[in-house]
Parts: structure tokens; C-alpha cells; sequence
């Protein structure tokens, strides 16, 4: 992996993630770089990110932790290894003077990524510049970015979003949010808060208040809804929550009802929820505005976890009609279902990819849970993840990335958040302020 | 112990049809704290909880009831017959061997067949109601087998007035 322009690494990379689906593999096997992906040893790209430069002293601090940010985030997706600026030959000393490809080469930098930092009054621009070192040209247009002084970081996640677009081909998804439940107090008797952060840790903010159970959160696209389970009839209610305002309302109205599990359609316009009446569970959904809800299915067996296909026409979910938890295909209007999961084991909490390729899922088989991922149509199967208890995926922005919790087990046993690629490596824990379940991934922000 | 008296008496004096106000606390499911009265007094729900029974268990993804599980609420059904004055919020619980949805899913079949068996046996259904807390309030918190079966349980906690809304 030496020695190329960036361009054929942006191929290498592409090759790389395009293995990650087997069909996308075959296609691939002409290319030389072949071998080495179906090693599955991917070397991070190694890249310089010069410190960025600041138009007055006051923005040196800011332009400091901007860098940072855009480093942590490559270095983060496990694609990137940041060159560490005291290997540098020539220091980036004006954001417009030419670039000195030799020296960069000279330290076996791929990509070169200059910036610059500018504060007027509340007003910050980053701007930024992306270089292929071997082809000797830059890499796109240079681009900038403003906003307010409180958004610097998602500044920074924009620029390394572009970065990692540019090389890759793939979108980013570091300018993201995640919503979750933080978790508080001993194991029989824990205390859930809904929270929403960057998909990073940044920016934690509480959006319920403690004492009232809540499960599973769902985040809209423009990240200023959170659906949800609460408690706070004394039974289960799907609810909405604004998270500007943080005021609430129920959504539907079911007599004798218990219900969960809500997501929302990929348009925002409806609610998907399991309803449990007489002991058993079953899909409905309804208009996010109000109106009757609509029952997908009619079944006595256990209907949940429901998730839309990307273009909404098609609705993955858990059902144990077999006997035991399959994961079943059907239109988003209800009708016939068609079981794609065959392996052993039980499976559940399927969430279909924004990019529509592959169904993440939970399986749990002979006293392991695992996260794993498929087709649509069942195929090509693979685990992610194995440990005590892994469960509730969530998909990055891009489709590249599964976010979920991982409990530990015992008296003291507490949740996390993880995430992993779909190659399975990359394998992290999320930083949270302490135990945290359910997280569910935003689109990218606007 | 006062508190739970205390509710007693605010529901009575006031008639409350719909105070959901439980011995146990939401999701307790708990033994021996909460119960209101004396256990050698049998109309009390102390002696409901610590004689009668409150909770029959499971089998793994199971909920349908064992002959230990259909002993203890032919009991449970004689007691609430007796004592017409109580209604029950019948808490459905699983182990933490499951995803968080499933899970709530299966506490809600779990609780619908204890409350099927308890009319069967001639308990008004109107005095009933269910709600499943799936694996979210375990009574023990070891991950072994002998706390999951703990955990797969069905608790008929008792409260006045109405079964809730």
C-alpha cells in the first residue's frame, strides 16, 4: 500500500469496503489489489493533517482542538493513522503558500489535509484543503465551513466527513448525533435517563428526568424527535419527545394496550410500534401526526422490532411464529412475510442499513450474544461480535458502522455502548459518563 | 409500611376508582417489604404475598404455567375472591437471556397467562390488569441459572380500586 497516488488508495479503500459484500468482492477480483483485501488486512492510510492555522492569535487555542477533532475522527474510523506532526519536514505556514509534495513524501504521507481557523465575533470558518501527495494535486476543492462558536466541533466533524469522503468514496459520518439511555444505580433496581450526545461523546444532554423508566429511543433524521417506551403511566407507552423543547406526548391511544418498540418511516411520517393486547404482540403503524393505527399483522405469536428499508416500502422484523425468534421480510403495508434468517440460533432486533445493502441484527446462540449482519434477503451472514451479551445495533450514517450495547455479566454487570465496521474490526467502546444502552444513530446533520 | 397504610386509607376516604397506588411499588415484584397488614391477618395483602403466594415462575421462553405455577393462583383466585376489595396489576418478568424488546414481549404473555388462569377461576377480569417490565426489573442479579429462574416470573401485585386505566 506504498507508493500509491491517493487516488488508487481511494480505490484500495473502496475495494476494501466493497469486500465487505460478498457480490461487490466478485466484481472486484480483476483489480490487483485483490490479495491484500481478501487478507483482510487493511493498513490505516497514513495521511498528515497539519496543525491548522489560525487568522489572529485569539482562534489558536480553538484552532488547536478543531485539529484534534478532525484527527480523532480519521484516526477513529480505523482507516486513517495520522502522521505525528514532529515527523513533519516542512510545517504548514500559510493556509495559500504551495505545497512541498517532496517532503511529504519524504515521510510517506498519502494525503495532506491543511486548514485554517477564523473567528469573527461568534462566527467561526474552517477551511480546509485536501492533498494527494503522489499524484501531486489537490484532492477536490478546498472547502469551508461556519457556524457559531458552540458548533466548532461539528465544523471539525465536517471537515473530516469530506476528508473521508473524498478518499474513500463512501459518505462520512462523523457530524452525527446519538441518542441513548444512560443508565444509573444497581442492577434490580436501575434508573434510565434518555440522552443524546455526538456520535463521539461530545455534547451530552439529558432529555427525560430520572425515576421514569425508558427503553429504546429512536432519533429522527433532522435529529429533533425522539420516539421511545416510557413508563410513565405505570406501563409501557410508545411517546414523542421534541428534543428542543423536551415537551412529550403519547402518540396513539390503544384501549388495553401495552406498546413499544417505535420507529420511525425513513420520512419521518410514521410511527412503526409493536402492540400487546391479551398477551400478545403484534405490528402496527400510524401517521406520526395522529390518526388511527393501522395492524400490519395478526398473528398469535410475538411481532416486534420492526425497521423500515431505506425507500419504505419493505419492513424487517422479529417474530417467534416459528417457534423460536426469525427475523422476517415483509411490505410496509403488512401482508405476507418471508423468513430470512436460517442460521442457529435466535435472532432479533433487525435495522436495516441505511444504504439498504444489509440487515444488522442480534443473534444469540448457545449462551452467546452476537451482532451480525446479512442481506435482505438472508444471505451472506456474518457475525460482528461475540461476547456475555451484545444487542441492539444501530447503523451509522454511512452504512459502514454498527453501534450497540454490550452488557457485562453478574451482580455488577452494566451496559455500554460499542461500535465495530462491518468487516468486524475496528472493534471500540463509545465514551460514555457511565453505563449507557440503546443508542440509536442519526442521519448525518444538515 | 405506614406509607402503603396510608395510601390504603387516602383511597378508601376518598373513593378513588382509579387509584393505581400498589403495595409494592411499580416493578417491585420484590418479597417481603411493601406488603400492607399483618400475615397472620389472611385478608391482608402481607399474608397474599408471604402465604398465598404472589409470583409463579417459568421456564425458559415459556409462559405457559407449570402445576406449581396453576396451585399458587388457584390460591391467588380464592384469596381475590375473598377479599373483593383488592384489585392486581400482574407484573410479567423475563431473565436477561434476551434482546430488550423480545423480552418484553414474552413478560407480556407471561402476565396475560396468569390473569387468564385467574378468570378462569372466576376472578372478574374488569378487577385485573397486566404489564410487562421484561428483563428490566430482575429480583436477582447474578447471571447464572438459578437467578434467571427467579427472574422468569409472573407477581400479581394487589392494590384498591380500580386495576388502573
Amino acid at each position: 500500500m506504498t507508493r500509491l497516488p491517493v487516488a488508487a488508495l481511494a480505490a484500495v479503500l473502496a475495494l476494501a469496503l466493497s469486500a465487505l459484500i460478498p457480490a461487490a468482492t466478485a466484481q472486484a477480483q480483476s483489480g490487483p489489489l485483490r490479495i491484500e483485501i481478501t487478507e483482510g488486512v487493511i493498513e490505516p492510510l497514513p495521511i498528515a493533517i497539519a496543525p491548522f492555522l489560525t487568522e489572529g492569535s485569539a482562534a489558536s487555542a480553538l484552532a488547536q482542538d478543531i485539529t484534534a477533532v478532525i484527527r480523532a475522527d480519521l484516526e477513529g474510523s480505523g482507516l486513517f493513522r495520522a502522521i505525528p506532526e514532529r515527523a513533519f519536514i516542512s510545517p504548514i505556514t500559510s493556509f495559500d503558500s504551495p505545497v512541498q509534495y517532496a517532503d511529504w513524501k519524504a515521510i510517506n504521507a498519502q494525503g495532506l489535509v491543511t486548514g485554517s481557523v477564523g473567528v469573527s465575533g461568534d462566527r467561526i470558518t474552517v477551511s480546509f484543503r485536501l492533498f494527494d501527495i503522489f499524484a501531486e494535486a489537490p484532492l477536490g476543492d478546498g472547502l469551508q465551513f461556519s457556524g457559531t462558536g458552540a458548533t466548532w466541533r461539528r465544523l471539525a466533524h465536517k471537515v473530516a466527513d469530506q476528508v473521508y469522503a473524498r478518499i474513500t468514496g463512501e459518505g462520512g459520518y462523523f457530524d452525527s448525533r446519538v441518542v441513548f439511555v444512560a443508565e444509573t444505580g444497581p442492577k434490580d433496581a436501575r434508573d434510565k435517563r434518555l440522552a443524546v450526545m455526538d456520535y463521539d461523546g461530545a455534547n451530552l444532554s439529558y432529555l427525560t428526568d430520572p425515576g421514569t423508566l425508558v427503553l429504546a429511543p429512536r432519533i429522527s433524521a433532522d435529529g429533533g424527535q425522539v420516539l421511545y417506551t416510557s413508563y410513565a403511566s405505570g406501563f409501557p407507552r410508545i411517546m414523542l419527545l421534541d428534543t428542543a423543547s423536551l415537551r412529550t406526548r403519547t402518540l396513539e391511544n390503544l384501549p388495553d394496550s401495552m406498546t413499544f418498540s417505535p420507529r420511525f418511516s425513513p420520512d419521518g411520517r410514521t410511527v412503526l410500534f409493536s402492540s400487546s393486547r391479551g398477551g400478545n404482540t403484534d405490528l402496527y403503524s400510524m401517521a406520526i401526526d395522529g390518526g388511527a393505527p393501522a395492524r400490519l399483522t395478526e398473528a398469535p405469536s410475538i411481532e416486534t422490532a420492526p425497521s423500515h428499508a431505506p425507500d419504505g416500502r419493505q419492513i424487517v422484523f422479529e417474530s417467534d411464529r416459528s417457534g423460536s425468534p426469525q427475523l422476517y421480510v415483509m411490505p410496509a403495508s403488512g401482508g405476507e412475510a418471508r423468513r430470512i434468517s436460517f442460521g442457529p440460533g435466535r435472532y432479533g432486533t433487525p435495522v436495516w442499513s441505511p444504504r439498504g445493502d444489509l440487515i444488522a441484527f442480534t443473534k444469540q446462540n448457545q449462551g452467546r450474544f452476537h451482532i451480525g449482519v446479512m442481506r435482505p434477503d438472508g444471505s451472506g451472514e456474518r457475525l460482528l461480535t461475540a461476547s456475555f451479551l451484545d444487542e441492539s445495533p444501530t447503523w451509522s450514517p454511512n452504512g459502514r458502522v454498527v453501534m450497540f450495547t454490550r452488557e457485562t455479566a453478574g451482580a455488577g454487570g452494566a451496559p455500554g455502548l460499542w461500535s465495530v465496521d462491518i468487516t468486524g474490526r475496528n472493534l471500540k467502546r463509545v465514551p460514555t459518563p457511565g453505563p449507557a444502552s440503546d443508542p440509536a444513530w442519526s442521519p448525518l446533520l444538515d | 409500611m405506614t406509607r402503603s397504610l396510608l395510601i390504603v386509607a387516602c383511597c378508601a376516604i376518598l373513593g378513588l376508582g382509579a387509584c393505581t397506588d400498589r403495595f409494592g411499588g411499580p416493578g417491585s415484584g420484590a418479597g417481603g417489604a411493601g406488603a400492607a397488614g399483618s400475615a397472620s391477618d389472611p385478608s391482608s395483602p402481607a399474608y397474599f404475598q408471604q402465604s398465598v403466594g404472589d409470583r409463579v415462575l417459568f421456564a425458559v421462553d415459556e409462559s405457559s404455567l407449570n402445576a406449581a405455577a396453576r396451585a399458587t393462583l388457584t390460591e391467588q383466585a380464592r384469596w381475590l375472591q375473598a377479599n373483593r376489595a383488592f384489585t392486581a396489576v400482574i407484573e410479567g418478568h423475563a431473565d436477561e437471556q434476551g434482546t430488550r424488546e423480545y423480552n418484553l414481549a414474552l413478560g407480556a404473555r407471561r402476565a396475560s397467562s396468569v390473569q387468564e388462569f385467574l378468570v378462569s377461576q372466576g376472578v372478574a377480569a374488569s378487577r385485573l390488569r397486566t404489564v410487562t417490565y421484561g428483563k428490566e426489573r430482575p429480583i436477582e442479579v447474578c447471571s447464572t441459572e438459578g437467578c434467571y429462574a427467579q427472574n422468569r416470573r409472573a407477581v400479581t401485585v394487589l392494590a384498591t380500586g380500580g386495576a388502573g386505566a
